[in-house]
């Protein structure tokens, strides 16, 4: 059985949490020039779902949610390790980790 | 075999077999006399079996085969077959022994031609007799156009035969035009027909006109529309100026098909279909009408020629309108007797013509001259054909000649009767004038312009024994006329007689007063004629007219089309292509190739959607 949470600390409170945490991500991802800072950008987004997976698994007391949450975590690791894999690659190739400068699809 | 319509349909076929052998069978093509061989063997075994079915067939009696084609839920839309009955068999028996004749006399008459050429000859050949049998046997509308258009083809093939000459080339597209001019009306009447009485069945229609359930009020429209078809196809006036040129092509093709059997098929048309016609009483008066100024005309015309051909071409369209009036007075026996004979004393007149054109080297009669002492073997056959033609008595052409006058004035068609007469007139004095030139008189030269020997070539058998067999046939129908005088369907005044004879001697009389005699001068003749003879020479400025409508009129209608179809729809296309690629290049620059610039299109996308979402309402 997980500890039991402070009784005064309700549902929402969780879900704000995560909204702004995704909302900081995206924010991330979208105005961060260096590509690593996109990816971890990338990593606060996949936390926010996380943390609202955990939530409505913890009300709700549903044990399903949790695992949603193990898998998700492994998931985002493999993502992480490709994505900087990536960066390395693209950067011994153009040598730079400047995203503005990766605009090879501009039409 | 007893049956007419299994021997009808085996006449058809044979031609058809030798066309597929020599078009298939390249070498055999290749080899020239050989193809020529097969050719005519198929085209004896066809007269044979047309005279067997014509033997068979007895004035009433009617044999149809037909083979359902087009089906439909009732009956068949169109049926494929033969329709064998007095008329159509004895008109096969004509196509089969005017086609014999003259691919027997190609044989002497191309004697210079390479083997390729020969056998593409021969080729074009077979295919036209089969296309004018299956013309002659249609038992209805539509296959009688195909076969329509088929004869069409063979005889544009077979004018521009010599397709190295230039005015060859330009007569065989010329004569198929003005033809297709013609069909055009054709086909649109055919359709008109169908769609009036809804069948193309020359049998159904005759029930339908016989029991009088075919509407006649606008019938006219259909009736005229056909006879178009047969206006441009038998060289009515104004129709008729493809028939001078087509003079391009070799004289045997010209006795064959635009003399003896393809120009009648307008005749045989209306023939077939009088009963049709019949309804439509006015545009049987147009159609006398027509025949009788397009014998006049093409009379003149005839007068003043040089070139042999030439004259025998106009004399053809000249007879095409006296048959076609005929056909317009009712009395479409009459005509369709003409057609016989003309189609045998004409086929005469052309190859005995081609003969002296061998022979000489040359079409201009004034390049002849003094030929019977040369040739007195053509001289006599070619006379036999101008005295039929003339319509003297005991020759083939007085009798039918004579049944068109006496059915024209019955008929009660004054005007056309009296044209006529001159049309008879001038056909005796022109066809003498060529006699009394070309054959009598001094020799004047031997190979036209360029003739430095004055020797004539020898005419081979295979060229004289078709003219023998023609002229006998001549002679023995207008013998066999005086003896069997069939029963008219009308009435002929006493005096027709007479004045036909009389007309054709006083015209024979005068050629030869002015050309053999010389009591009357030629140029006298010129002077006093001066404004026609300036006419006919420049055909009456027919070919001019026609040359200016199409340049003027056509042309010009043409160059608007054009400018529309370049400025206007061709505008319409390049705005809209090129808003398109204004449009593309602005819009492209939304695609940054930044992914950020995505995600963020993304997001906002998604906000605004759940914004719409949870939108109070």
């Amino acid at each position: 059985m997980p500890p039991a949470l402070p009784a005064h600390v309700p549902l929402h409170a969780y879900l704000v949490l995560a909204a702004v945490l995704f909302a900081i991500g995206l924010f991330g991802v979208v105005t961060r020039r260096n590509i690593i800072g996109i990816l971890l950008g990338i990593e606060l987004m996949l936390n926010s779902v996380n943390i609202n997976l955990v939530a409505f698994a913890r009300f709700s007391g549903d044990v399903a949610g949790l695992v949603f949450a193990v898998f998700t975590i492994s998931i985002t690791v493999a993502e992480v390790a490709l994505g900087l894999a990536l960066v390395i690659l693209i950067f011994r190739v153009r040598r730079t980790a400047v995203a503005d400068h990766l605009d090879l699809l501009r039409g | 075999m007893t049956d007419p319509g299994i021997l009808a349909l085996v006449a058809l076929l044979l031609p058809a077999v030798s066309f597929l052998i020599l078009a298939l069978g390249y070498p055999l093509r290749r080899s020239g006399r050989a193809a020529g061989i097969v050719s005519i063997l198929c085209a004896a075994g066809a007269l044979g079996a047309a005279l067997r079915a014509w033997s068979l067939e007895t004035p009433e009696g009617m044999t149809r085969i037909a083979y359902e084609w087009i089906p439909q839920e009732a009956g068949s839309l169109a049926t494929v077959g033969v329709l064998a009955d007095a008329d159509s068999t004895l008109m096969l028996v004509l196509v089969a022994l005017v086609s014999l004749l003259v691919q027997v006399y190609s044989l002497g008459y191309l004697d210079t031609e390479s083997r390729p050429s020969l056998g593409r000859y021969y080729t074009y050949q077979s295919l036209f007799a089969f296309s004018m049998m299956g013309l002659v046997l249609a038992p209805g509308f539509l296959q009688l156009f195909i076969f329509w258009e088929l004869v069409g083809l063979c005889s544009y093939l077979l004018i521009g035969y010599w397709y190295q000459r230039p005015e060859a080339a330009r007569a065989a597209v010329k004569a198929f035009w003005i033809t297709r001019a013609g069909d055009v009306g054709f086909v649109i009447g055919i359709v008109l027909l169908w769609y009036r009485a809804g069948t193309f069945d020359f049998l159904d229609l005759y029930d339908l006109v016989r029991a009088g359930q075919l509407p006649v009020a606008g019938l006219g429209v259909v009736t005229f529309c056909l006879y178009l078809g047969a206006m441009g196809k038998s060289a009515q006036f104004p129709l008729h100026v493809w028939l001078p040129d087509a003079m391009e092509g070799p004289t045997p093709v010209s006795a064959l098909i635009h003399a003896a059997t393809m120009v009648t098929a307008g005749v045989y048309l209306l023939r077939r279909t009088i009963w049709l016609f019949a309804l439509t009483p006015d545009v049987l008066h147009l159609i006398a009408w027509i025949g009788a100024f397009t014998a006049l005309l093409a009379a003149v015309l005839a007068c003043v020629q040089s070139d042999i051909k030439r004259v025998l071409a106009y004399s053809t369209v000249s007879q095409l309108g006296y048959m076609m009036t005929a056909m317009g007075a009712g009395f479409a026996a009459a005509g369709f007797l003409h057609l016989l004979t003309h189609g045998i004393f004409k086929a005469l007149l052309f190859l005995g013509a081609g003969a002296v054109i061998h022979a000489v080297g040359s079409n201009d009669i004034y390049h002849m001259g003094g030929l019977r002492r040369a040739m007195p073997q053509t001289v006599i056959v070619f006379l036999v054909g101008t005295l039929s033609l003339a319509g003297i008595p005991l020759f083939a052409g007085f009798h039918s000649k004579e049944e068109i006058l006496g059915s024209v004035w019955s008929g009660g068609l004054l005007g056309p009767f009296w044209m006529l007469v001159a049309a008879a007139f001038l056909t005796a004095f022109y066809m003498f004038r060529v006699v009394f030139i070309a054959f009598w008189g001094e020799r004047r030269g031997g190979h036209g312009a360029h003739g430095v020997d004055h020797h004539l070539h020898a005419v081979p058998p295979a060229m004289t024994i078709p003219l023998w067999i023609l002229a006998v046939i001549s002679v023995g129908i207008g013998i066999f006329f005086l003896r069997h005088h069939a029963e008219p369907e009308f009435t002929a005044p006493a005096w027709l007689t007479p004045l036909a004879v009389g007309v054709a001697v006083a015209g024979i009389l005068l050629a030869w007063l002015t050309y053999q005699a010389r009591v009357i001068s030629a140029d006298l003749l010129a002077r006093v004629f001066a404004p026609i003879r300036r006419a006919a020479l420049a055909r009456f400025w027919l070919d001019d007219l026609f040359a200016g409508l199409y340049r003027h009129a056509l042309l010009a209608f043409s160059r608007l089309i054009g400018w529309t179809d370049r400025y206007v729809v061709d505008g319409i296309v390049n705005v809209l292509s090129a808003w398109t690629l204004t449009w593309g290049d602005r819009l492209r620059r939304i695609q940054s190739g930044l992914p950020q610039d995505y995600v963020y299109g993304v997001a906002v996308g998604l906000l605004l959607l759940l914004i719409w979402v949870q939108w109070p309402r």
